[in-house]
């Protein structure tokens, strides 16, 4: 597992009915591309999330797969349409196999 | 050893064709990975913005947006970097609109493609030139 892994998620704390709102994520996460070297003129092995996706209460809204031409720490900002209060499940999947996860609860006016 | 007119422009041709070797190559791979995305559908144009800075002075990270209303998924492909694939995003039913950023990096001054499959199965493409002053590829 890579060390000092932390999610951050930012979502609104509520919304009305049927509006679009802008979610952004990010993760800290080195995301070595298998490209660097070391001192010594050795590859360092690739080591990135490959995988992120985010569901609302089980439906999908985005699922984006990563290359390692996505910079370290990844960022991504998109756009859900909420018509009911829920659940948003965030998950990265590590090329390791680890699996970051964050959730975080959006309410209807 | 004596050195002609004829010969000098022969040597010259000989290293321009040689430094512009590297791009054609790159390309292929990316045209590659389009016909693989398309299954070999020519990506028409219009429908998708890519938003990508004109100058980029740190390769490492390199804020980019695409918008394409009623894709299905977009795929970013860096044509001059190593490998060009970039990312994929798949809209799923609850996305709100078909906009999606991220920060990607950049080995090079070089064009940045991205081409959305819209929901009737058609294809479209943007491209994008990023002047790079720092590759971020690292040693």
């Amino acid at each position: 597992m890579a060390e000092n892994v932390r999610p951050r998620v930012r979502v609104p704390a509520t919304v009305a009915a049927g509006e679009t709102i802008t979610i952004k994520t990010l993760i800290s996460h080195n995301m070595e591309s298998g490209q660097r070297k070391d001192g010594d003129g050795n590859v360092i092995p690739r080591s990135i999330i490959n995988r992120f996706t985010c569901d609302f209460n089980g439906q999908n809204v985005i699922d984006v797969t990563l290359e390692p031409a996505i910079s370290r720490n990844p960022f991504f900002e998109f756009q859900a349409t909420i018509s009911e209060s829920g659940t948003f499940q965030f998950t990265w999947y590590d090329d390791d196999g680890s699996v970051y996860e964050e959730q975080k609860e959006i309410a209807v006016e | 050893m004596n050195l002609t007119r004829r010969d000098t422009l022969l040597m010259a041709l000989g290293g321009a064709v040689v430094a512009a070797l590297p791009m054609p190559v790159f390309a292929a791979a990316t045209e590659d990975q389009i016909a693989e995305f398309t299954g070999g559908v020519e990506p028409g144009t219009g429908g998708i913005t890519l938003t990508a800075p004109e100058i980029a002075e740190n390769g490492n990270t390199v804020p980019i947006e695409v918008d394409a209303p009623g894709a299905v998924s977009i795929i970013i492909l860096a044509a001059g970097n190593p490998n060009p694939g970039v990312a994929t995003f798949n809209f799923g039913p609850l996305a709100g609109s078909h906009v999606a950023s991220t920060r990607i990096r950049l080995a090079g001054t070089q064009d940045v493609v991205a081409v959305a499959k819209m929901a009737d199965g058609s294809f479209v493409q943007a491209s994008q030139e990023v002047k790079v002053t720092i590759g971020g590829c690292g040693g």
